[in-house]
């Protein structure tokens, strides 16, 4: 496998490029293996990934049913940030945030990870309150935020109207160290360097059945045949219920779908993520200068990775107000992925009633920004057969005993 | 755009006319339940790939609570019916079950 650095750029330039080798192997599935992930998305392959870095565990495959982070990895507005306001989340959040600033360096694989700052409006005074408290808890939990004035937000950001009709910009929760990163790259990334750990990629395979033998697992049915493992790790995001029904357990996960759009591309406007949760709509420019825009979840379960056409027009409408540049700008394209949603908005990283069977889900509508964190979790509960403390808050049992972590409100996040 | 019909006035409806009300035929647990029952009631849906029943107000209309069959992946709308049922009439299952044979979700098929 290529390393890839400046020399190596220089080197393939005076060689036509012929000396790049493929990114990552597409082997057959072997017979047997000592951990399956179902999933290679993000999650999947960050846990695949840290298994392997951190517990030494690399006879491993990742089952992807389509091609490799083509679900809800492929499907985000790349917002990261860790501004939560309960301990457990911002642990996690926090963790996964800080494993980004050097992932490309670790991954030798540029996540054009961009710390540009992301903002969340305050644009009613519940906000303003609201917001001054997760600012404190952030403080208290060594996350780096504050809460700024408009005139800040107007410096940071010009093309904000501050003075809106409906809904005037009254502050908001400024984290300097969220930002941006290359959605495909992260999975690309990590993918690649699974691949180099001598783990299996396997695109094309889905997963049809899970095997049990006296309450723990043994293998998996696939499209592509049986596979025995002795631990498995599901990692399917929207469709973790399905997964989780072959296994023979529910799942407290209702999936829907949640969309985003871009416009056409525009000269550079602006260098910081927004969000406006109030009037629900999220906006950044990326780096070819398309504004990346993020709608609201349909309001029943479905999976058709489409959204309902309204939800676009409330999220424009809602933004012009408070973007009114934006108001001619055209859209490129929409689409929409399934999102899993727990009861109190907060993930599942848990064992299950199945011995030997781990599964990750239920980051709804924030999957992205918790990728690296998510991966190192789910990662050390596999190899240790325990969640560790970064997971130990995210157990399923907390439905049943009424320990949620509440971030549907808290985190103030459009959900 | 999904478009259900309300059972009680007919009108066909648009989606930004309806409120969503979640899963449909919930056995409702309250004091004196188990842990593992309460925890069901609130928390453990279906979330089916396929056949699926729900609850959806008519907000901006009658204003009235009903019940609809509908395909989560193709969105397909089976039919509506009313809210006072604590079961899927056998007209819908019928017409479902002419699509999808085989079909089941929670005790019913």
């Amino acid at each position: 496998m290529t390393r890839y650095s400046a020399f190596a750029v220089a080197r393939e330039a005076f060689r036509n490029h012929q000396g790049w080798t493929r990114a990552w192997a597409s082997p057959e599935p072997k017979r047997r293996y000592d951990a399956i992930i179902i999933g290679a998305g993000g999650h999947g392959l960050a846990t695949a990934y840290y298994l392997g870095k951190n517990h030494g565990i690399r006879n491993v495959a990742i089952l992807e049913k389509g091609w490799l982070g083509g679900g809800n990895t492929g499907r985000n507005t790349t917002i990261i940030r860790s501004n939560y306001l309960q301990d457990p989340s911002a642990a996690i959040y926090e963790k996964a945030r800080s494993l980004y600033e050097e992932l490309s360096q670790d991954l030798n694989y540029n996540v054009m990870f961009s710390p540009r700052g992301v903002m969340m409006l305050a644009q009613t005074e519940h906000e303003i309150r609201g917001y001054k408290r997760t600012a404190h808890a952030n403080a208290l939990q060594g996350v780096d935020t504050e809460f700024i004035g408009p005139e800040r937000v107007k410096k940071l950001c010009p093309i904000i109207e501050i003075r809106g009709p409906r809904y005037p910009v009254l502050g908001a929760l400024w984290q300097p160290r969220g930002g941006t990163a290359r959605h495909d790259a992260v999975a690309w990334g990590y993918a690649r360097k699974c691949s180099e750990m001598g783990m299996d990629v396997i695109q094309k395979c889905e997963v049809t059945g899970i095997r049990t033998e006296g309450g723990k697992v043994v293998g998996v049915t696939t499209s592509r045949g049986d596979i025995d493992c002795d631990k498995l790790g599901i990692v399917v995001a929207g469709h973790s219920g399905h997964v989780a029904d072959m296994a023979g357990f529910r799942l407290p996960i209702e999936s829907v779908a949640l969309q985003a759009l871009v416009s056409e591309p525009i000269k550079p406007c602006m260098d910081v993520v927004v969000m406006a949760n109030t009037v629900h709509g999220y906006m950044s420019q990326s780096d070819k200068g398309e504004m990346v825009i993020g709608g609201g979840a349909d309001g029943y379960n479905n999976y058709t990775q489409r959204g309902s056409f309204h939800h676009i027009e409330e999220t424009v409408r809602a933004l012009v107000e408070t973007f009114p540049m934006i108001s001619r700008l055209k859209m490129l394209r929409m689409w929409g992925g399934i999102v899993d949603m727990t009861g109190d908005r907060s993930p599942i990283i848990s064992k299950t009633p199945v011995e030997g069977v781990f599964i990750n889900c239920g980051w709804g509508t924030g999957g992205f920004k918790a990728i690296p964190g998510s991966g190192w979790a789910t990662a050390e509960m596999i190899a240790k057969g325990e969640p560790g403390p970064l997971a130990e808050a995210f157990g399923l049992e907390r439905f049943r005993e009424g320990r949620f972590i509440d971030e549907s409100v808290a985190a103030g996040v459009a959900h | 755009m999904l478009i259900l019909t309300c059972p009680y006035c007919g009108v066909a409806c648009d989606e930004t006319e309806l409120a969503p009300g979640g899963e449909a035929h919930l056995k409702r647990f309250g004091p004196g339940s188990t842990d593992e029952e309460f925890e069901g009631y609130l928390f453990q849906r279906e979330n089916p790939r396929g056949v699926h029943f729900e609850r959806w107000r008519h907000a901006y209309g009658c204003g009235k609570w009903f019940h609809a069959a509908r395909d989560t992946v193709t969105m397909e709308v089976f039919g509506t019916y009313s809210a006072q049922v604590t079961e899927p009439p056998e007209e819908i299952r019928a017409k479902i079950s002419a699509k999808h044979p085989g079909w089941s979700w929670r005790e019913f098929s």
